[in-house]
């Protein structure tokens, strides 16, 4: 196997260009279990650790720029992720286990596509868009549209994701994210949902909705959001959209849980939100 | 391909495939056991090892990734003698059949590096990736809590 380490995302890209069958790989921990389990043999792979400007995170007016090779662990440890992203900063607190979270990157978990992605479900809600290069530029999409089904993305050959961009929520707004798995540590998710919300005088104005691993990809309920909005954030108030959530989702049965599990507990979870939206201590995104 | 990197305090050159797994060259090509394979995939932590001062998973590594770096293993923890950290999982009985032993050390000392007065539950969770089938980890964790206090004596004779 060819091991190639560019130094720049132009040097990549050119890699990229030149040996159409080469593997992008960031922290290796999906593409290397992969490889060890014979579904990926690539025979040249282009290591992203040395390309420095692609693992920085930068803050800019209204949203923060996170590059596509940051870490789990690089995400803990930022003070603007943990402040103004909590949402995303619990998806990468309850990761895998610190010895993955330290080589897993963000834009790994995006380009993996898998239905049980845990930044996938806060990046949906928090309205994220992804920055592509390739040799004749760059492209943003909305998150949405970049991941199209379980294992696959809109990236054509020869592209890179080079940064997520994620708009910091104005005013103030409830964020949740819960995953349910087997067991704490190094669990992938059963289900997982993550919200937000904006409530002011005690009525929902606001509501984004993001179910993992119960469907082929994010789920998102427009039907759930637009009943909820008007609604005082109560148990009642969630409990009433459950049917709608039943419909939405399609759930399968695998080594991990039943679909009938996973259907209760995604419903499920939308009481954990009850409770999260009427504790003025719950997380709270911006200010 | 030649990879040069520093293994334990010694300078490793060595020529091979650059697509091996790091776990297998310092096993196998580098004669250094201390890190062990136990599932290969990234959940059991054995074949933890240190690359510039940060826990890796060396079953989720290649050879190539190596080259430059500063490599640690549990059996280079200690300059003169066993770390701190090894000591105490001795002395308090958070060894049994060992395996999983090597790959705790070395995340328990890169932690106690980071958090030298951790609370029993940030050693749980700073310990979460490494899986352990004898002890029970109640062992374990009182061996951290302990090579915590054993590490803040030394420092501070030495100031
Ligand atoms: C033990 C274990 C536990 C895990 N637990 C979790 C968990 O709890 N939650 C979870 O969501 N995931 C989990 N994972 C899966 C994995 O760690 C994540 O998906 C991780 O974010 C992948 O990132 P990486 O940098 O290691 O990706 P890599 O393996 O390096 O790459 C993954 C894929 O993305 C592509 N890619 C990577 N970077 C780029 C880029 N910049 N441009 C284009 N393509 C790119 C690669 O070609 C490859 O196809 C776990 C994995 C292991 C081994
Ligand atoms: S052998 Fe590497 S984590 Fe289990
Ligand atoms: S002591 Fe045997 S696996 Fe931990």
């Amino acid at each position: 196997m060819n091991i190639l380490f560019p130094t720049s995302v132009e040097a990549a890209l050119d890699a990229l260009q030149v040996n159409p069958t080469a593997r992008v790989m960031a922290g290796g921990t999906d593409l290397l279990v992969k490889r060890r389990a014979g579904s990926e043999t690539p025979e040249i792979v282009v290591c992203m650790e040395k390309v420095a400007d692609i693992s920085c995170i930068e803050v800019q007016e209204d949203r923060i720029r996170i590059g596509a090779a940051t870490t789990m662990s690089g995400l803990l440890d930022n003070t603007d992720i943990r402040e103004r992203l909590p949402l995303l900063h619990r998806a990468a607190e309850v990761f895998a286990s610190p010895l993955v979270r330290n080589m897993a990157t963000i834009g790994g978990n995006i380009c993996t596509a898998s239905p049980a992605a845990d930044t996938l479900p806060p990046l949906h809600v928090l309205g994220a868009e992804v920055e592509i290069y390739s040799s004749s530029g760059k492209r943003c999409i909305p998150i949405s549209d970049f991941v199209v089904a379980p294992g696959r993305t809109s990236l054509a050959s020869g592209e890179l994701l080079g940064a997520v961009i994620v708009p910091v929520p104005q005013g103030r707004t409830i964020g949740y994210f819960e995953k349910v798995g087997k067991r704490k540590a190094l669990a992938i998710a059963v289900v997982s949902l993550a919200a937000l919300l904006r409530v002011e005088s005690n009525v929902i104005t606001e509501a984004r909705l993001a179910w993992g691993s119960v469907g082929p990809t994010v789920v998102r309920c427009s039907d759930v959001e637009s009943q909820l909005i008007g609604s005082a954030p109560t148990l009642d108030t969630f409990r009433s959209v459950g049917e709608s959530v039943r419909r939405a989702i399609h759930p399968i049965s695998d080594v991990r849980a039943s679909a009938e599990y996973r259907m209760e507990v995604a419903v499920n979870l939308l009481l954990r939100l009850a409770e999260q939206a009427a504790d003025p201590t719950g997380i709270k995104v911006g200010f | 391909m030649i990879i040069s990197f520093v293994l334990d305090g010694e300078e490793q050159t060595l020529d091979v495939d650059g697509g091996l797994r790091a776990v297998d060259v310092l096993r196998e090509y580098c004669g250094v056991t201390a890190p062990k394979e136990g599932c290969g995939t990234g959940e059991c932590g054995a074949c933890a090892v240190l690359v510039d001062g940060e826990t890796r998973l060396s079953c989720l590594m290649l050879a190539a990734q190596m080259n430059g770096c500063i490599v640690t293993t549990a059996q280079g923890l200690g300059t003169d003698g066993p770390h701190p950290v090894q000591e105490a999982l001795a002395d308090l009985g958070g060894v049994q059949c060992g395996y999983c032993t090597p790959g705790i050390a070395v995340t328990a000392a890169e932690f106690l590096e980071r958090n030298p007065d951790p609370t029993r539950k940030e050693i749980r969770d700073a310990l979460s990736g490494n899986l352990c089938r004898c002890t029970g980890y109640h062992k374990i964790v009182d061996a951290v809590e302990d090579a915590a206090k054993r590490l803040q004596k030394e420092h501070g004779r030495g100031e």
